[in-house]
Protein backbone atom coordinates (compact mmCIF):
# COMPACT_ATOMS: atom_id res chain seq x y z
CA UNK A 1 0.00 0.00 0.00
CA UNK A 2 1.63 3.20 -1.12
CA UNK A 3 0.55 6.65 -2.21
CA UNK A 4 3.21 8.44 -4.16
CA UNK A 5 3.06 11.81 -5.83
CA UNK A 6 5.67 13.44 -8.01
CA UNK A 7 5.86 16.78 -9.78
CA UNK A 8 2.22 17.42 -8.97
CA UNK A 9 0.72 20.80 -9.81
CA UNK A 10 -2.82 21.72 -8.87
CA UNK A 11 -5.02 24.62 -9.91
CA UNK A 12 -8.07 26.28 -8.48
CA UNK A 13 -10.36 28.52 -10.48
CA UNK A 14 -7.97 28.42 -13.43
CA UNK A 15 -4.98 29.61 -11.39
CA UNK A 16 -2.17 27.26 -10.50
CA UNK A 17 -1.73 27.34 -6.72
CA UNK A 18 0.80 24.59 -6.03
CA UNK A 19 3.46 22.94 -8.13
CA UNK A 20 6.30 20.50 -7.79
CA UNK A 21 4.73 18.55 -4.95
CA UNK A 22 6.40 15.22 -4.35
CA UNK A 23 6.06 12.76 -1.51
CA UNK A 24 5.66 9.07 -0.88
CA UNK A 25 3.48 7.66 1.84
CA UNK A 26 3.67 4.00 2.79
CA UNK A 27 1.32 1.90 4.86
CA UNK A 28 1.29 2.96 8.49
CA UNK A 29 2.48 6.48 7.75
CA UNK A 30 0.68 9.79 8.13
CA UNK A 31 1.48 13.13 6.59
CA UNK A 32 0.24 16.44 7.96
CA UNK A 33 -0.31 19.20 5.42
CA UNK A 34 0.38 22.66 6.70
CA UNK A 35 0.04 26.04 5.13
CA UNK A 36 -1.85 29.29 5.62
CA UNK A 37 -5.44 29.76 4.43
CA UNK A 38 -5.56 29.66 0.68
CA UNK A 39 -2.31 27.74 0.38
CA UNK A 40 -4.07 25.02 -1.58
CA UNK A 41 -4.53 22.27 1.00
CA UNK A 42 -8.11 21.55 0.00
CA UNK A 43 -7.29 21.79 -3.70
CA UNK A 44 -4.48 19.29 -3.26
CA UNK A 45 -6.71 16.86 -1.38
CA UNK A 46 -9.52 17.18 -3.94
CA UNK A 47 -7.05 16.50 -6.72
CA UNK A 48 -5.72 13.43 -4.94
CA UNK A 49 -9.29 12.26 -4.35
CA UNK A 50 -9.90 12.46 -8.09
CA UNK A 51 -12.48 15.22 -7.94
CA UNK A 52 -10.43 17.45 -10.20
CA UNK A 53 -7.68 16.71 -12.69
CA UNK A 54 -4.05 17.40 -11.88
CA UNK A 55 -2.42 20.19 -13.87
CA UNK A 56 0.80 18.26 -14.15
CA UNK A 57 2.59 15.42 -12.45
CA UNK A 58 1.78 11.88 -11.47
CA UNK A 59 -0.38 10.47 -8.69
CA UNK A 60 0.22 6.79 -8.06
CA UNK A 61 -2.32 5.22 -5.73
CA UNK A 62 -3.87 1.78 -5.65
CA UNK A 63 -7.31 1.85 -7.30
CA UNK A 64 -10.37 2.15 -5.10
CA UNK A 65 -8.26 2.84 -2.04
CA UNK A 66 -9.00 6.45 -1.21
CA UNK A 67 -11.58 7.73 1.25
CA UNK A 68 -12.01 11.48 1.25
CA UNK A 69 -13.45 13.55 4.09
CA UNK A 70 -14.27 17.07 3.02
CA UNK A 71 -15.21 20.20 4.97
CA UNK A 72 -18.84 19.23 4.55
CA UNK A 73 -19.80 15.94 6.12
CA UNK A 74 -22.51 14.90 3.69
CA UNK A 75 -24.95 14.19 6.49
CA UNK A 76 -28.67 14.05 5.79
CA UNK A 77 -30.47 15.87 8.59
CA UNK A 78 -33.70 13.90 8.34
CA UNK A 79 -31.97 10.53 8.66
CA UNK A 80 -30.81 9.09 11.96
CA UNK A 81 -27.15 8.59 12.81
CA UNK A 82 -27.40 4.88 12.09
CA UNK A 83 -29.25 5.44 8.81
CA UNK A 84 -26.61 7.88 7.62
CA UNK A 85 -23.83 5.43 8.34
CA UNK A 86 -25.69 2.42 6.98
CA UNK A 87 -26.12 4.23 3.69
CA UNK A 88 -22.38 4.75 3.31
CA UNK A 89 -21.64 1.23 4.48
CA UNK A 90 -23.97 0.04 1.72
CA UNK A 91 -22.34 2.26 -0.88
CA UNK A 92 -18.88 0.94 -0.01
CA UNK A 93 -20.15 -2.61 0.37
CA UNK A 94 -18.88 -3.03 3.91
CA UNK A 95 -20.85 -4.76 6.60
CA UNK A 96 -21.72 -3.38 9.98
CA UNK A 97 -21.58 0.11 11.41
CA UNK A 98 -21.14 -0.86 15.05
CA UNK A 99 -17.36 -0.56 15.05
CA UNK A 100 -17.59 2.89 13.50
CA UNK A 101 -20.22 4.00 16.03
CA UNK A 102 -18.04 2.79 18.88
CA UNK A 103 -14.89 4.25 17.38
CA UNK A 104 -16.30 7.76 17.26
CA UNK A 105 -18.32 7.42 20.48
CA UNK A 106 -21.70 7.65 18.76
CA UNK A 107 -23.40 4.56 20.19
CA UNK A 108 -25.64 6.59 22.52
CA UNK A 109 -26.71 8.80 19.60
CA UNK A 110 -27.45 5.89 17.28
CA UNK A 111 -31.16 6.57 16.75
CA UNK A 112 -31.10 10.35 16.94
CA UNK A 113 -31.88 12.35 13.87
CA UNK A 114 -28.79 14.04 12.52
CA UNK A 115 -30.69 17.34 12.57
CA UNK A 116 -30.60 17.23 16.38
CA UNK A 117 -26.87 16.69 16.67
CA UNK A 118 -24.48 19.41 17.74
CA UNK A 119 -21.82 20.62 15.32
CA UNK A 120 -19.16 18.50 17.00
CA UNK A 121 -21.38 15.41 17.01
CA UNK A 122 -22.08 15.91 13.32
CA UNK A 123 -18.38 16.10 12.68
CA UNK A 124 -17.87 12.88 14.59
CA UNK A 125 -20.55 11.25 12.46
CA UNK A 126 -18.82 12.57 9.33
CA UNK A 127 -15.54 11.06 10.50
CA UNK A 128 -17.21 7.77 11.44
CA UNK A 129 -18.04 7.47 7.74
CA UNK A 130 -14.32 6.95 7.10
CA UNK A 131 -14.40 3.85 9.27
CA UNK A 132 -17.28 2.28 7.33
CA UNK A 133 -15.58 2.86 3.97
CA UNK A 134 -12.99 0.25 4.85
CA UNK A 135 -10.51 2.03 2.59
CA UNK A 136 -6.82 2.28 3.46
CA UNK A 137 -5.96 5.80 2.26
CA UNK A 138 -7.62 8.61 4.21
CA UNK A 139 -7.57 12.14 2.87
CA UNK A 140 -8.75 14.41 5.66
CA UNK A 141 -9.56 18.07 5.19
CA UNK A 142 -9.56 19.89 8.53
CA UNK A 143 -11.01 16.88 10.38
CA UNK A 144 -10.94 18.54 13.79
CA UNK A 145 -13.10 21.56 13.01
CA UNK A 146 -15.72 22.02 15.77
CA UNK A 147 -14.39 19.06 17.78
CA UNK A 148 -13.63 19.58 21.47
CA UNK A 149 -10.32 18.53 23.05
CA UNK A 150 -11.60 15.12 24.11
CA UNK A 151 -12.98 14.39 20.64
CA UNK A 152 -9.73 15.47 19.00
CA UNK A 153 -7.91 12.98 21.20
CA UNK A 154 -10.52 10.34 20.37
CA UNK A 155 -10.07 10.99 16.68
CA UNK A 156 -6.27 10.93 16.97
CA UNK A 157 -6.65 7.49 18.52
CA UNK A 158 -8.83 6.39 15.60
CA UNK A 159 -6.25 7.62 13.12
CA UNK A 160 -3.46 5.88 15.04
CA UNK A 161 -5.39 2.60 14.99
CA UNK A 162 -5.97 3.05 11.26
CA UNK A 163 -2.23 3.56 10.73
CA UNK A 164 -1.26 0.59 12.86
CA UNK A 165 -3.61 -1.50 10.73
CA UNK A 166 -1.50 -0.64 7.70
CA UNK A 167 -3.56 2.31 6.54
CA UNK A 168 -2.23 5.71 5.63
CA UNK A 169 -3.52 9.22 6.16
CA UNK A 170 -2.98 12.63 4.63
CA UNK A 171 -4.31 15.30 6.95
CA UNK A 172 -4.70 19.02 6.34
CA UNK A 173 -4.98 20.64 9.73
CA UNK A 174 -3.99 23.63 11.83
CA UNK A 175 -4.51 21.77 15.08
CA UNK A 176 -1.89 19.59 16.70
CA UNK A 177 -3.39 16.11 16.57
CA UNK A 178 -0.69 14.69 18.80
CA UNK A 179 0.46 12.35 16.06
CA UNK A 180 4.15 12.69 16.89
CA UNK A 181 5.20 10.09 14.36
CA UNK A 182 3.54 11.84 11.42
CA UNK A 183 5.59 13.70 8.85
CA UNK A 184 4.82 17.32 8.08
CA UNK A 185 4.63 18.83 4.61
CA UNK A 186 4.61 22.60 4.56
CA UNK A 187 2.88 23.69 1.37
CA UNK A 188 4.49 27.12 1.55
CA UNK A 189 7.48 25.69 -0.27
CA UNK A 190 5.44 24.55 -3.25
CA UNK A 191 3.64 27.79 -3.98
CA UNK A 192 3.24 28.26 -7.72
CA UNK A 193 5.13 31.14 -9.29
CA UNK A 194 3.03 34.28 -9.40
CA UNK A 195 1.13 34.63 -12.63
CA UNK A 196 1.61 31.02 -13.64
CA UNK A 197 -1.43 30.40 -15.79
CA UNK A 198 -3.23 27.13 -15.57
CA UNK A 199 -2.77 25.01 -18.67
CA UNK A 200 -5.19 23.44 -21.06
CA UNK A 201 -7.52 22.22 -18.35
CA UNK A 202 -8.65 25.69 -17.32
CA UNK A 203 -12.37 25.42 -17.74
CA UNK A 204 -14.17 27.60 -20.20
CA UNK A 205 -17.18 26.06 -18.54
CA UNK A 206 -16.21 27.57 -15.20
CA UNK A 207 -15.83 30.98 -16.77
CA UNK A 208 -19.21 30.73 -18.42
CA UNK A 209 -21.01 29.65 -15.30
CA UNK A 210 -18.69 30.98 -12.59
CA UNK B 1 -27.18 1.39 -6.05
CA UNK B 2 -30.22 0.05 -4.26
CA UNK B 3 -29.01 1.83 -1.12
CA UNK B 4 -28.94 5.14 -2.94
CA UNK B 5 -32.44 4.55 -4.30
CA UNK B 6 -33.88 3.70 -0.90
CA UNK B 7 -32.05 6.65 0.68
CA UNK B 8 -33.41 9.09 -1.91
CA UNK B 9 -36.92 7.72 -1.57
CA UNK B 10 -36.68 7.91 2.21
CA UNK B 11 -35.43 11.48 2.05
CA UNK B 12 -38.27 12.41 -0.27
CA UNK B 13 -40.88 10.87 1.98
CA UNK B 14 -39.68 12.45 5.22
CA UNK B 15 -40.58 15.96 6.25
CA UNK B 16 -39.42 18.63 3.85
CA UNK B 17 -38.52 16.09 1.22
CA UNK B 18 -40.63 17.54 -1.54
CA UNK B 19 -42.77 14.49 -2.18
CA UNK B 20 -46.22 15.72 -3.05
CA UNK B 21 -45.02 19.09 -4.25
CA UNK B 22 -45.43 18.19 -7.91
CA UNK B 23 -48.57 16.27 -7.18
CA UNK B 24 -50.16 19.26 -5.43
CA UNK B 25 -49.20 21.52 -8.31
CA UNK B 26 -50.72 19.11 -10.85
CA UNK B 27 -53.90 18.96 -8.80
CA UNK B 28 -54.10 22.76 -8.65
CA UNK B 29 -53.71 23.11 -12.40
CA UNK B 30 -56.40 20.55 -13.09
CA UNK B 31 -58.77 22.15 -10.61
CA UNK B 32 -58.16 25.76 -11.63
CA UNK B 33 -58.28 25.40 -15.40
CA UNK B 34 -61.99 24.44 -15.54
CA UNK B 35 -62.73 27.38 -13.25
CA UNK B 36 -60.86 29.74 -15.54
CA UNK B 37 -62.06 28.37 -18.85
CA UNK B 38 -65.67 27.88 -17.85
CA UNK B 39 -67.87 24.84 -17.49
CA UNK B 40 -68.48 24.11 -21.19
CA UNK B 41 -67.80 20.42 -21.56
CA UNK B 42 -66.94 20.57 -25.24
CA UNK B 43 -64.19 23.16 -24.78
CA UNK B 44 -62.77 21.36 -21.77
CA UNK B 45 -62.76 18.00 -23.53
CA UNK B 46 -60.85 19.58 -26.38
CA UNK B 47 -58.11 21.13 -24.25
CA UNK B 48 -57.94 18.38 -21.60
CA UNK B 49 -55.08 16.36 -23.15
CA UNK B 50 -52.91 19.43 -23.57
CA UNK B 51 -53.67 20.82 -20.11
CA UNK B 52 -52.99 17.50 -18.40
CA UNK B 53 -49.67 17.09 -20.17
CA UNK B 54 -48.56 20.67 -19.57
CA UNK B 55 -49.55 20.32 -15.93
CA UNK B 56 -47.57 17.10 -15.54
CA UNK B 57 -44.57 18.64 -17.26
CA UNK B 58 -44.53 21.75 -15.07
CA UNK B 59 -45.09 19.66 -11.95
CA UNK B 60 -42.06 17.62 -12.92
CA UNK B 61 -40.02 20.77 -13.53
CA UNK B 62 -40.85 22.07 -10.07
CA UNK B 63 -38.76 19.51 -8.20
CA UNK B 64 -35.86 19.14 -10.62
CA UNK B 65 -33.33 21.34 -8.86
CA UNK B 66 -33.61 19.16 -5.78
CA UNK B 67 -32.13 16.17 -7.60
CA UNK B 68 -28.53 17.28 -7.09
CA UNK B 69 -28.62 20.67 -5.34
CA UNK B 70 -29.32 19.27 -1.86
CA UNK B 71 -26.56 16.68 -2.16
CA UNK B 72 -24.22 19.33 -3.48
CA UNK B 73 -24.88 21.69 -0.58
CA UNK B 74 -24.27 19.19 2.19
CA UNK B 75 -21.24 17.67 0.52
CA UNK B 76 -22.77 14.26 -0.22
CA UNK B 77 -22.21 14.73 -3.94
CA UNK B 78 -18.43 15.05 -3.45
CA UNK B 79 -18.47 11.93 -1.36
CA UNK B 80 -20.65 10.04 -3.85
CA UNK B 81 -18.30 11.08 -6.64
CA UNK B 82 -15.35 9.57 -4.74
CA UNK B 83 -17.29 6.44 -3.79
CA UNK B 84 -17.03 3.14 -5.67
CA UNK B 85 -20.33 3.82 -7.42
CA UNK B 86 -19.87 5.11 -10.97
CA UNK B 87 -21.22 8.63 -11.27
CA UNK B 88 -23.30 7.55 -14.26
CA UNK B 89 -24.99 5.03 -11.99
CA UNK B 90 -25.56 7.68 -9.33
CA UNK B 91 -27.25 9.89 -11.93
CA UNK B 92 -29.38 7.06 -13.27
CA UNK B 93 -30.50 6.02 -9.80
CA UNK B 94 -31.29 9.57 -8.78
CA UNK B 95 -33.31 10.07 -11.98
CA UNK B 96 -35.22 6.90 -11.21
CA UNK B 97 -35.87 8.09 -7.66
CA UNK B 98 -37.12 11.41 -9.04
CA UNK B 99 -39.48 9.61 -11.38
CA UNK B 100 -40.77 7.38 -8.59
CA UNK B 101 -41.68 10.36 -6.42
CA UNK B 102 -43.02 12.65 -9.18
CA UNK B 103 -43.68 10.98 -12.53
CA UNK B 104 -45.27 7.82 -11.19
CA UNK B 105 -47.73 9.56 -8.81
CA UNK B 106 -48.61 12.03 -11.57
CA UNK B 107 -49.37 9.14 -13.89
CA UNK B 108 -51.54 7.46 -11.29
CA UNK B 109 -53.65 10.49 -10.40
CA UNK B 110 -53.99 11.79 -13.97
CA UNK B 111 -57.15 9.77 -14.76
CA UNK B 112 -58.88 11.24 -11.71
CA UNK B 113 -57.99 14.74 -12.82
CA UNK B 114 -59.11 13.83 -16.34
CA UNK B 115 -62.63 13.65 -14.96
CA UNK B 116 -62.39 17.28 -13.83
CA UNK B 117 -61.41 18.28 -17.35
CA UNK B 118 -64.13 16.20 -19.01
CA UNK B 119 -61.64 14.05 -20.91
CA UNK B 120 -63.49 11.74 -23.33
CA UNK B 121 -63.73 8.19 -22.02
CA UNK B 122 -61.61 6.70 -24.79
CA UNK B 123 -58.70 8.93 -23.72
CA UNK B 124 -58.15 7.65 -20.16
CA UNK B 125 -56.19 4.58 -21.05
CA UNK B 126 -53.96 6.51 -23.44
CA UNK B 127 -53.47 9.27 -20.87
CA UNK B 128 -52.01 6.77 -18.42
CA UNK B 129 -49.98 5.00 -21.08
CA UNK B 130 -48.56 8.22 -22.49
CA UNK B 131 -47.64 9.61 -19.07
CA UNK B 132 -46.12 6.31 -18.00
CA UNK B 133 -43.98 6.28 -21.13
CA UNK B 134 -43.23 10.00 -21.25
CA UNK B 135 -42.56 11.09 -17.68
CA UNK B 136 -39.37 8.98 -17.34
CA UNK B 137 -37.92 11.11 -20.14
CA UNK B 138 -38.87 14.23 -18.18
CA UNK B 139 -36.95 12.97 -15.15
CA UNK B 140 -33.87 11.91 -17.10
CA UNK B 141 -33.70 15.11 -19.15
CA UNK B 142 -34.35 17.11 -16.00
CA UNK B 143 -31.52 15.36 -14.18
CA UNK B 144 -29.23 16.41 -17.03
CA UNK B 145 -30.32 20.03 -16.64
CA UNK B 146 -29.90 19.80 -12.87
CA UNK B 147 -26.40 18.40 -13.33
CA UNK B 148 -25.50 21.34 -15.57
CA UNK B 149 -26.53 23.99 -13.04
CA UNK B 150 -25.59 22.17 -9.85
CA UNK B 151 -23.05 24.68 -8.58
CA UNK B 152 -25.06 27.74 -9.52
CA UNK B 153 -26.82 29.63 -6.76
CA UNK B 154 -30.50 30.03 -7.55
CA UNK B 155 -30.01 27.88 -10.62
CA UNK B 156 -33.74 27.17 -10.87
CA UNK B 157 -34.43 29.78 -13.53
CA UNK B 158 -31.47 28.73 -15.63
CA UNK B 159 -32.52 25.12 -15.20
CA UNK B 160 -36.04 25.83 -16.47
CA UNK B 161 -34.72 27.68 -19.50
CA UNK B 162 -32.28 24.87 -20.31
CA UNK B 163 -34.70 22.04 -19.83
CA UNK B 164 -37.96 23.37 -21.30
CA UNK B 165 -36.86 23.21 -24.96
CA UNK B 166 -35.72 19.63 -24.38
CA UNK B 167 -39.14 18.81 -22.94
CA UNK B 168 -41.03 20.07 -25.99
CA UNK B 169 -40.90 16.90 -28.14
CA UNK B 170 -42.11 14.74 -25.26
CA UNK B 171 -44.92 17.19 -24.61
CA UNK B 172 -46.02 17.32 -28.24
CA UNK B 173 -46.04 13.57 -28.75
CA UNK B 174 -47.51 12.87 -25.32
CA UNK B 175 -50.44 15.26 -25.75
CA UNK B 176 -50.90 13.99 -29.31
CA UNK B 177 -51.27 10.41 -28.07
CA UNK B 178 -54.02 11.44 -25.66
CA UNK B 179 -55.72 13.67 -28.24
CA UNK B 180 -55.81 10.93 -30.86
CA UNK B 181 -56.76 8.32 -28.32
CA UNK B 182 -59.67 10.46 -27.10
CA UNK B 183 -60.83 10.97 -30.69
CA UNK B 184 -60.59 7.25 -31.39
CA UNK B 185 -57.77 7.60 -33.94
CA UNK B 186 -54.63 5.47 -34.27
CA UNK B 187 -51.99 6.46 -31.70
CA UNK B 188 -49.11 4.28 -32.85
CA UNK B 189 -46.88 6.92 -34.41
CA UNK B 190 -46.70 9.53 -31.63
CA UNK B 191 -46.55 6.79 -29.01
CA UNK B 192 -43.57 5.12 -30.67
CA UNK B 193 -41.79 8.42 -31.19
CA UNK B 194 -42.27 9.33 -27.55
CA UNK B 195 -41.11 5.91 -26.38
CA UNK B 196 -38.06 6.39 -28.60
CA UNK B 197 -37.28 9.72 -26.95
CA UNK B 198 -37.61 8.17 -23.51
CA UNK B 199 -35.41 5.20 -24.29
CA UNK B 200 -32.80 7.32 -26.03
CA UNK B 201 -32.71 9.83 -23.19
CA UNK B 202 -32.49 7.12 -20.54
CA UNK B 203 -29.67 5.39 -22.41
CA UNK B 204 -27.51 8.41 -23.24
CA UNK B 205 -28.20 11.28 -20.88
CA UNK B 206 -26.84 9.71 -17.66
CA UNK B 207 -23.41 9.81 -19.29
CA UNK B 208 -23.82 13.46 -20.24
CA UNK B 209 -25.11 14.28 -16.76
CA UNK B 210 -22.18 12.53 -15.10
CA UNK B 211 -19.75 14.47 -17.28
CA UNK B 212 -21.48 17.73 -16.38
CA UNK B 213 -21.32 16.85 -12.67
CA UNK B 214 -17.61 16.08 -12.89
CA UNK B 215 -16.96 19.49 -14.43
CA UNK B 216 -19.10 21.21 -11.81
CA UNK B 217 -17.44 19.45 -8.88
CA UNK B 218 -13.95 20.62 -9.80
Amino acid sequence: MELSVSGLAVARGGVRVLEGIAFTLRGGEALILRGPNGAGKTTLLRTLAGLQPAEAGVIAAPPEAIAYAAHADGIKAVLSVAENLEFWAGVYGTAGIDAALEGMDLVALRDRRAAHLSAGQKRRLGLARLLVTGRPVWLLDEPTVSLDVASVALFAGVVRRHLSGGGLALIATHVDLGLGEAGVLDLGGFKARAGAKAGAMSGAFDEAFG
Amino acid sequence: MLRLLTRDLRLAMRAGGGFGLGLAFFLLVAVLVPLGVGPEGVVLAKIAPGILWVGALLACLLSLDRIFALDFEDGSLDLLATSPMPLEGVVAVKSLAHWLVTGLPLTLVAPVLGVLLNLPVAGYGWLVVSLALGTPALSVIGAFGAALVVGVKRGGLLLSLLVLPLYVPTLIFGAEVVKRGAAGLAVGTPLLLMAGITLGAAALLPFASAAALRVNLR
